[in-house]
């Protein structure tokens, strides 16, 4: 069935009984990206009886529902509704936020701990960082921080474990950053660790296995179940899908002052609402994401 | 009297924790569903108690706490076969049996199954975190503490309901625990990834459940699935099983290198970059969650009509568990 002009139609899957799993593309990228997230935002606002969980992913998106409540043939006719509805969304105008993450590039607890796995990397006699920049061309690590921390990232899916965002830059392809993921997972990973994977950036959430190659660490918290700290008195976790963010290469020494306002409580992470519209960005990343990105000025 | 503090963990067994019906509405930020992974078994073991089907019960993998009483309870255990015992005297299973304060409930090996769910009258009064008592460990939430239960924990426990210990579920209500299982699937999601002998091979295969078996997933040795070969799309990664990483089903089935199929419970990773193949119909999760490791597992495919007759026969299940536990 054809239910947009200019994109190609979905893939509807389901998820045995109480799940249907749409694919709006086989291959990443924001387009596809915001076609899930405007589909899932259309459907939050619906919100019909028996729709249980609305999860937005990088190019797909699914939903988990009863059937008892809501026939599967009417809920697949009322996503189809919504992608025609949509269409490519390149005019759709998102109200979501710009987040400023500091992150300690090449610090020593990443170090240390991909220094215990290089039996599991492509390139033992490298850092990750190294092996990442000199794979993707760059002279130098410090030239590939640059890349890394100079245009914001949007975040495209929020999950794996709870609270970890994974994150998409907002550049043309040909100058993304791709990394393999490490060949056999780590069984470590520090919490708050800048990772790769792929064409996404992350921020693991909790301590853990992980298979992201590890670029630096952030101060910034992102997931307090205790719900303690000032940034997370409404809820647990801090990322939301699409939040815009933009990562500021800091020193070991702000690294510790930033430290201990976490943990005196008086950190915040500095945020600030916009409003996203593809199409402007599609026109001119370079010049839109520097308007973007004054707001954290 | 309702004790505050009621019961005390004298030994944790090898892995418990508070668990319900679970938590709706977070699995987009990647926090899961969880609670009991045998949610029959659940709703059996507190309905034998006096509590509401979906209250919090202590969930114990392969080998059950010991658990000191400080004021008087019912208690019912159902699920996997441990038996449980009353400072040592063996109580019934699929049964409510009276504690006294000063009693300590044990449990003998298990026999059968996997999980056995501990229920006390009412209910382990846990603070609700997100709508649930349930433990995420993963991501130290909800629960005790947002972890398994350690020596020395003291467990609330809620207002009791008038309950009478003698209640029993009749034997065609409980279910079949056995070491050869099928596991019904819908096919789906991306399964066109494998070529018609890797999908044959996945349907036909008796599967080994491996040790790799916890709240999270449950893994299976077998033979490996053919794959189509593919130019990977960008994004996807390099393995002929990577996809962009892609919100996972509760219950999915993913092949990570096209090797040992994992099926995700409900403490599953909300998303990642390997291809589903298949996912199991929701009532036949309770299988999953009594298979221990070198369970032999069959997938069997039906559709999603099968799928949803096959949820109203559970439903109906359900209903004649509580009309034969009712008042």
């Amino acid at each position: 069935m054809t239910a947009t002009t200019g994109v190609a139609p979905a893939r509807y899957s389901w998820g045995g009984d109480e799940f249907v799993f749409v694919e709006l593309a086989e291959e990443m990228s924001l387009q596809a990206n915001y076609r899930a997230m405007a589909i899932t935002k259309k459907l939050s606002e619906a919100r019909p009886d028996g729709v249980l969980e609305i999860c937005p992913a990088n190019a797909s998106y699914q939903v988990r529902f009863d059937p008892d409540v809501l026939e599967p043939a009417e809920l697949l006719a009322l996503l189809q509704d919504l992608e025609r509805q949509v269409g490519d969304a390149h005019e759709l105008a998102l109200p979501t936020r710009v987040l400023e993450i500091p992150v300690l590039y090449r610090d020593p607890w990443t170090t240390e701990t991909l220094m215990r796995f290089r039996d599991r990397h492509q390139d033992p006699d490298a850092t990750d960082i190294e092996y990442a920049a000199r794979i993707n061309g760059y002279p130098s690590v410090d030239d590939f921080i640059a890349a890394h921390s100079g245009s914001p990232w949007f975040t495209s899916m929020v999950g794996f474990v709870a609270g970890l965002p994974f994150k998409f830059q907002m550049v043309p392809r040909e100058r993304q950053i791709v990394v393999p993921k490490y060949l056999r997972p780590r069984t470590d990973t520090p919490k708050q660790t800048v990772g790769y994977g792929g064409c996404f950036s992350c921020i693991y959430s909790v301590r853990g296995a992980g298979g992201y190659q590890m670029f630096g660490i952030t101060p910034a918290p992102i997931y307090d179940p205790s719900q303690t700290l000032p940034d997370f008195t409404d809820f647990m976790v801090l990322f939301r899908p699409a939040d815009i963010v933009k990562f500021t290469p800091i020193d070991r020494e702000r690294y510790d002052e930033l430290l201990a306002e976490v943990e005196g409580g008086t950190f915040h992470v500095k945020a600030r609402p916009v409003e996203f519209h593809l199409q402007s960005f599609l026109d001119d990343p370079d010049g839109y994401n520097a308007r973007l990105l004054e707001v954290l000025k | 009297m309702i004790a505050p503090e009621l019961i005390e963990v004298v030994k944790p067994g090898l892995s418990t924790t508070v668990q319900d019906a679970g938590r709706t509405g977070y699995y987009h930020l990647g926090i899961p569903p969880s609670g009991a992974l045998d949610q029959y078994s659940l709703r059996a073991a507190n309905l034998l108690v006096g509590n509401p089907a979906g209250a919090a019960v202590l969930e114990a993998v392969y080998m059950g706490p010991e658990l000191a009483f400080a004021a008087d309870a019912v208690v019912a255990v159902t699920g996997a076969a441990m038996v449980p015992k009353v400072n040592g005297a063996e109580q019934p299973i699929w049964e409510s049996f009276p504690v006294s304060a000063g009693d300590v409930l044990s449990f003998a090996y298990l026999t059968a199954g996997a999980r056995a769910y501990i229920a006390v009258s009412g209910g382990i009064d846990v603070p609700e975190v997100l709508g649930s008592r349930s433990t995420y460990a993963l991501g130290a939430l909800g629960g005790f503490s947002g972890r398994p239960l350690a020596a020395g924990d003291r467990l609330p426990v809620g207002a009791a309901p008038p309950a009478s210990p003698g209640r029993s579920v009749p034997a065609d209500l409980r279910p079949n625990l056995a070491k050869d299982v099928e596991v019904r699937v819908v096919m789906g999601l991306y399964d066109h990834r494998l070529t018609a002998a890797g999908r044959a091979t996945f349907l036909d295969t008796t599967w080994d459940l491996t040790p790799v078996a916890d709240r999270i997933g449950f893994r299976y040795a077998g033979p490996e699935l053919e794959t189509v070969p593919r130019e990977p799309p960008f994004g996807a990664g390099q393995d002929p099983s990577n996809i962009v990483d892609a919100p996972y089903p509760i219950g999915s089935i993913q092949v990570p290198g096209s090797v040992e199929p994992i099926i995700l419970h409900r403490d599953a990773v909300s998303g990642g970059g390997y291809m589903m193949i298949a996912t199991v119909l929701s009532g036949d999760l309770d299988v999953v969650a009594q298979s221990a490791p070198k369970t032999r597992t069959r997938f069997v495919e039906v559709d999603l009509d099968g799928a949803l007759a096959a949820r109203a026969d559970h439903r109906k299940r359900t209903r004649r568990l509580a009309e034969a536990l009712a008042g």
